[in-house]
C-alpha cells in the first residue's frame, strides 16, 4: 500500500532546480543566446512627492544612440489614457483615485512613472532617461498621518480632508456598554510602515509572437490571471490572444498581487509597437519607491471590562495612511477592524476608521496584511487591562477566549471578502495551553529574579491571533494522466516560495494513487489553467490545494469506471496504487498511463501504445467510441469556491532582555503554537513561520520607511533600511502544532502563509513593557527609542 | 546636450566554471550583467545592486566576491565560479547543495546562490564550524522567506556531508 503523503515532511521538488542555479525567473528570460534582438526599459521617476508637471521635453532622448522609443502620458491612447483601475471597489471608498500609467499633469509621490524608454539595453536606457527635461511646479507634501488628518494641504484637490474613506461597523451599543462598564481604559497607539522586499524586485517581460499572432508576457506576479485581464483590457486585445506566464518568482510577500502595474502595460505596449521583445527589471531604490509599503496606523482604543478582565464593550478607532493612490481598495483597514478580534468576544463593538492620502508610495498589502495593527491594538489593551486589574495576562485572555463549543461563531461583521466574518473552528485554550508549557510562562518569574540578581534585566509577552485564510472567490485545477502513467497537474495560482510543487503533488499522489515523482504540479501559466484569481491572503494551500483534491478525485473516478471496463470488474472492487488500477484480491491489473490510451479512442495508431486504442482495436462496434457524457482522455477539471474563509490562529510568546545601558534588545526565547487545521506538509509549513517571524522581527525592531517633511524616502536602499541578518534573528524559534480541522474544506486544511508575522509586534511590545515597567505604544522600537522613552518615564 | 555616441567596447576574455568566453563589453558593464545577460548564467542573481544583499556573490579565486560590485572588464585575470560550477563534473550537487535541500535551507530560491557560493568558500575555510561559526558564515547574506533558521542548519549539515567523504 502506497504510504499516504499527507502530513508527511516530503523533500522539496522544485529544489534540485534552484540549487544547480537553474531557477528561471522574469530576468532570466530572454537571455544568453535568447537574449540578442531584446530590447531593455528604464522609467523616469518623479524627483517630488507632490508637483504639477508644466512641461516634458524629450528631445535630446532619441539621439543616444541604441534608444528606440520615448513614451510620457501624451503618447497614451484609449484605455491606456485612462487611469489604472480600482482593483477592489467598495462602497466607502468614496474617493478613490489611481495613478496613469504615466503621470498626467501631477506627481503624487516621489517615484512615480513620468516617462518610459526603451533601448538596446539597460545601461542606454537609464542615459537616455537622464535627458529628458521634466519642468515641475512643486507643491507642498502631505507626509505622515498627522499632516493627512491635519488637512492643511491636500493630497488630491477633490478629496477634502485627505479622506479616500470612512468605514464604521458596530455590534451592539459599544460606547453604552463601556460607559456602564465597572472598569475603563483609553489606548493611543502607533505603527510605522514597513514593506514586502522580495529579494526579487518587480519585473515583466513581453513579446509579440507575430508567428502566432499572440501576446506572451512574463510577469513576477501574484495573479497571472489578472495581469492576463488587465494587460487585454488596457491594451484592447482580446483575452484570447494573451498569454501570461509567472516563471520562478524570488518572494512576493504582497506586493505582487498588485497589478496592473504601469510598466506591466507599457512593456507589452512598447514590445507591440516595437515588434521587439521588451524587458523591464526594477531595480531596488526603484523597489523602495515605486512599488508598495504597509503597516502605517494611527489607533485610539476605548475599552469597557469587569473585574475579571472580560471585555464588555469595545470602541476603536483608528487611521490608516494609504499613501498616493488606493488601487487596491480598503483591504487592508478592512482586515484591521475585524481581524483586531481576534480569539476574542469583544461584547458591544464599534470600529470606525478613516483611510487617509499621504504624497507617499500606495500602501497595499503586505503579509498579514493589517493583522499586524489590529494584533497589536487587541494585544496591546490585553496587556493594559491585565496590568490595571493587577492579574495574570494568560488569564485575562482565557477569560475572553471563545470556547470550542461555540464555533461556528459568527462575530455579525463584514469581512474583506464581503462575507460574514464567521470562525469556522478552533480550539484557543488548548492553543493557550502548549504556549505556556512551551514558553514556561510560570517559570518566568523565577528566571527573572535569577536575570535580575546578576544585573540583567528581562520581560515576557504573549500575544494571540486569528486569521482569515483562504478567501474566495475560487481557484481551480486540472489533473491529466498523460500515456506514459506521468501525471501533470495545474493549478492557476502562482507560486513565490511556498513549495506549491511538492506539497500540490503530495495531494493528487494520495487521492489519485500515484507515486508522487509520477506527478508534476504547473501554476501560474494562463495556456493550462485560464480560470484562477491568485496567491494571497494564505490561500493557496486552501484554495488551489482543494481544487486539485477534486480534480484529482475527478480522475480517479473516471480511471476506475474505465478500469471496470477493461478489467471487466465492478468499480467497487477497484483500487489504485502506486499507479496500477487492480482488481483487490486478484492478480488483475491495468496501469494509468494504459487506461489514458484507452481513454482517447484513436483513429491513427503512431506507437505501440496507441494501437491499442485505434477504432480497430477497442470498444463496443455499436457504441460511440466516446460514451455518451464522457470526453477523451483521462483528465479531471474541478473548482473549490468555499462560501467564506477559513480560520487559523495562533499565539506567540517572547522573552527579550534589554540592556540597562544601552538600551539594545534582545531576543532570548521565541515561541509559536500555530493551528493551521491539518498540515499538508510540516517541513514546509514550519518554513513559512519561520520566516514571518524574521519579517516580523523586523519590522518590530528595524524597518522603518524614514521619510522627510518634503515626501523623500531617505532610506531606500539596503544600506538603510535595515532588513534582518542572521544576527538579528533568535537562534531558535520554538514551533508547536495544533490541529483543528476546517470543515470548510475535503482536507481540513487551513492557510499559513502569513501567520508567523502577524502577532510579532505585540509580542515583543509585551515583552519589552514587562521588562521596563511601562506600557510600549509605538513600534517599531530601536535602541534609541527605548532610550527615550527611559527618559521619559523617569522624569 | 550633445549627440551621444556608441560607446567603447572592450574585448574581453572571461574564465568562468572552467570555460573561458570571449565577449566585447563596455567598461561600465557590471561583472553581473555580463554573468546574467552576456554568458546567460542566470544562477547569478541581483538583489539590491549595491552590495548589501549577496545575492549575486560568486567565486573569485576561490573567494567570495559580489558580482554586482565589478566591472566584467576587471575580472578577466581571474577563474570565476558561480552557482552553475558548484556541482561535480557529474553534475552531482555538491554538499553544501545537498545540504540546502536536506534542511529546507530555501524558499524562493532567489538568494540562494548567494548563500550557496559563499558557504562553499567557506567550509573550505573552516570545515568544522562552531554554531556560532555557521550563523557568522552567512551573515553578510539577505533571505527574506526562510527567516535564517534552517539555513544555519544546512551550513552545519553540508560540514557534516563533507566531513564524512
Amino acid at each position: 500500500m502506497t504510504t499516504r503523503l499527507m502530513g508527511q515532511p516530503v523533500a522539496r521538488v522544485e529544489d534540485r532546480r534552484f540549487l544547480l542555479g537553474e531557477g528561471r525567473y522574469v530576468d532570466d528570460v530572454l537571455t544568453g543566446p535568447d537574449g540578442p534582438g531584446t530590447l531593455h526599459a528604464a522609467v523616469l521617476r518623479s524627483p517630488h512627492a507632490h508637483a504639477r508637471i508644466l512641461d516634458i521635453d524629450v528631445s535630446g532622448v532619441l539621439d543616444v544612440d541604441g534608444v528606440h522609443a520615448v513614451y510620457t502620458y501624451d503618447d497614451l491612447t484609449g484605455p491606456m489614457a485612462e487611469p489604472l483601475p480600482v482593483l477592489i471597489p467598495h462602497p466607502a471608498l468614496t474617493h478613490g483615485r489611481t495613478q496613469y500609467a504615466l503621470a498626467r499633469d501631477e506627481v503624487n509621490h516621489v517615484g512615480e512613472a513620468i516617462a518610459f524608454v526603451v533601448a538596446e539595453d539597460r545601461y542606454l536606457a537609464e542615459d537616455a532617461v537622464d535627458r529628458i527635461v521634466v519642468d515641475y511646479e512643486v507643491l507642498p507634501a502631505v507626509v505622515g498621518l498627522d499632516a493627512a488628518r491635519a488637512a492643511d494641504r491636500l493630497v488630491h484637490d477633490d478629496v477634502p480632508g485627505n479622506v479616500g474613506a470612512r468605514l464604521e461597523q458596530t455590534v451592539g451599543d459599544a460606547p453604552a456598554a463601556i460607559a456602564a462598564a465597572p472598569h475603563r481604559l483609553a489606548l493611543d497607539l502607533e505603527i510605522e510602515r514597513s514593506a514586502c522586499m522580495p529579494m526579487e524586485g518587480r519585473g515583466t517581460v513581453a513579446r509579440w509572437d507575430r508567428d502566432a499572432d499572440r501576446l506572451v508576457l512574463w510577469s513576477s506576479t501574484q495573479t497571472s490571471t489578472g495581469v492576463r485581464a488587465a494587460v487585454a483590457a488596457k491594451l484592447g486585445l482580446d483575452i484570447g490572444r494573451v498569454d501570461v506566464i509567472t516563471p520562478d518568482v524570488g518572494g512576493g510577500f504582497g506586493v505582487k498581487i498588485v497589478h496592473p502595474w504601469p510598466e506591466e502595460l507599457l512593456v507589452p505596449m512598447a514590445a507591440r509597437a516595437l515588434d521587439r521583445a521588451v524587458k523591464f527589471t526594477e531595480d531596488r531604490r526603484e523597489h523602495f519607491v515605486s512599488s508598495a509599503h504597509e503597516r502605517g496606523q494611527t489607533q485610539h482604543v476605548e475599552v469597557g471590562f469587569d473585574d475579571d478582565g472580560r471585555l464588555l464593550g469595545l470602541d476603536v478607532e483608528f487611521w490608516h495612511d494609504h499613501g498616493a493612490y488606493t488601487p487596491y481598495g480598503l483591504i487592508v483597514p478592512i482586515i484591521t477592524s475585524t481581524q483586531l478580534l481576534g480569539p476574542y468576544k469583544p461584547g458591544a463593538y464599534r470600529v470606525a476608521f478613516e483611510s487617509m492620502y499621504t504624497n507617499t508610495v500606495i500602501v497595499t498589502p503586505y503579509r498579514g496584511a493589517g493583522r499586524p495593527q489590529g494584533c497589536f491594538a487587541m494585544e496591546r489593551t490585553m496587556d493594559a487591562i491585565a496590568a490595571y486589574l493587577g492579574r495574570d495576562r494568560a488569564e485575562v485572555r482565557a477569560v475572553n477566549f471563545i470556547r470550542p463549543d461555540e464555533f461556528p461563531y459568527d462575530h455579525g461583521l463584514v469581512f474583506q471578502d464581503g462575507r460574514a466574518l464567521e470562525y469556522d473552528s478552533g480550539d484557543y485554550p488548548a492553543s493557550l495551553d502548549k504556549l505556556r508549557k512551551l514558553i514556561d510562562w510560570d517559570g518566568f518569574a523565577a528566571f527573572r529574579r535569577a536575570c535580575a540578581e546578576q544585573g540583567r534585566t528581562v520581560g515576557i509577552g504573549l500575544a494571540c491571533y486569528v486569521e482569515g485564510t483562504g478567501v474566495g472567490p475560487y481557484e481551480g485545477a486540472h489533473v491529466h494522466v498523460e500515456t506514459t502513467g506521468k501525471v501533470k497537474v495545474a493549478t492557476g495560482l502562482t507560486t513565490q516560495g511556498q513549495s506549491h510543487a511538492t506539497a500540490f503533488a503530495q495531494i493528487v499522489a494520495d487521492e489519485l494513487g500515484v507515486r508522487f515523482d509520477d506527478v508534476e504540479v504547473v501554476t501560474g501559466d494562463t495556456r493550462r489553467m485560464p480560470y484562477a484569481v491568485g496567491t494571497f491572503a494564505s490561500r493557496a494551500a486552501v484554495m488551489s490545494g482543494s481544487a486539485i483534491h477534486k480534480a484529482a478525485r475527478r480522475t480517479r473516478e473516471k480511471a476506475l469506471r474505465l478500469a471496470a471496463d477493461a478489467l471487466e470488474a465492478s468499480v467497487e472492487d477497484l483500487e489504485i496504487v502506486d499507479g496500477i488500477v487492480g482488481v483487490r484480491g486478484t492478480d488483475r491489473s491495468v496501469p494509468l498511463g494504459t487506461l489514458s490510451v484507452l481513454s482517447n479512442p484513436l483513429r491513427y495508431a503512431f506507437d505501440e501504445a496507441s494501437q491499442a486504442a485505434t477504432q480497430f482495436s477497442v470498444g463496443d462496434a455499436e457504441a460511440p467510441p466516446v460514451a455518451e457524457g464522457e470526453e477523451p482522455g483521462l483528465e479531471g477539471r474541478d473548482f473549490y469556491s468555499p462560501v467564506h474563509a477559513t480560520f487559523a490562529s495562533g499565539m506567540h510568546a517572547v522573552i527579550v532582555e534589554t540592556d540597562p545601558e544601552t538600551a539594545e534588545i534582545r531576543i532570548l526565547r521565541y515561541a509559536v503554537v500555530h493551528d493551521c487545521g491539518h498540515l499538508i506538509n510540516p517541513m514546509v509549513v514550519e518554513g513559512q513561520i519561520h520566516g514571518g517571524v524574521a519579517q516580523g522581527i523586523g519590522g518590530a525592531l528595524y524597518e522603518r520607511m524614514a521619510y522627510d517633511d518634503s515626501g523623500q524616502l531617505l532610506n531606500a536602499s539596503f544600506m538603510d533600511f535595515l532588513m534582518p541578518y542572521v544576527s538579528e534573528i533568535p537562534d531558535a524559534i520554538d514551533i508547536d502544532h495544533l490541529e483543528t480541522p476546517s470543515p470548510l474544506n475535503p482536507l481540513g486544511i487551513k492557510g499559513a502563509g502569513e501567520a508567523g508575522v502577524i502577532p510579532v509586534s505585540a509580542v515583543i511590545a509585551a515583552a519589552i513593557s514587562d521588562a521596563e515597567g511601562f506600557p510600549i505604544t509605538a513600534m517599531p522600537i530601536s535602541p534609541s527609542d527605548l532610550h527615550t522613552l527611559r527618559e521619559e518615564h523617569r522624569a | 546636450m550633445n549627440e551621444i555616441r556608441r560607446e567603447t567596447r572592450h574585448e574581453i576574455r572571461l574564465r568562468v566554471n572552467g570555460v573561458t568566453h570571449e565577449l566585447r563589453v563596455p567598461a561600465r558593464r557590471l561583472l553581473s550583467d555580463a554573468l546574467r545577460h552576456d554568458l546567460g548564467l542566470t544562477g547569478t542573481h541581483v538583489g539590491c545592486e549595491h552590495g548589501v544583499c549577496g545575492a549575486c556573490t560568486i567565486l573569485l579565486d576561490g573567494e567570495p566576491a559580489r558580482a554586482c560590485l565589478m566591472l566584467a572588464v576587471t575580472a578577466t585575470a581571474h577563474e570565476i565560479t558561480t552557482v552553475e560550477g558548484l556541482a561535480g563534473p557529474d553534475g552531482e550537487p555538491n554538499a553544501v547543495q545537498r545540504a540546502f535541500a536536506e534542511c529546507h535551507g530555501l524558499q524562493c530560491g532567489f538568494c540562494t546562490p548567494g548563500f550557496l557560493t559563499t558557504v562553499t568558500a567557506g567550509l573550505r575555510r573552516d570545515p568544522r564550524p562552531t554554531h556560532e561559526g555557521a550563523r557568522d558564515m552567512i551573515a553578510g547574506n539577505l533571505c527574506r522567506c526562510t527567516g535564517y533558521q534552517n539555513i544555519v542548519r544546512a551550513v552545519e549539515r553540508a560540514a557534516e556531508l563533507e566531513s564524512s567523504r
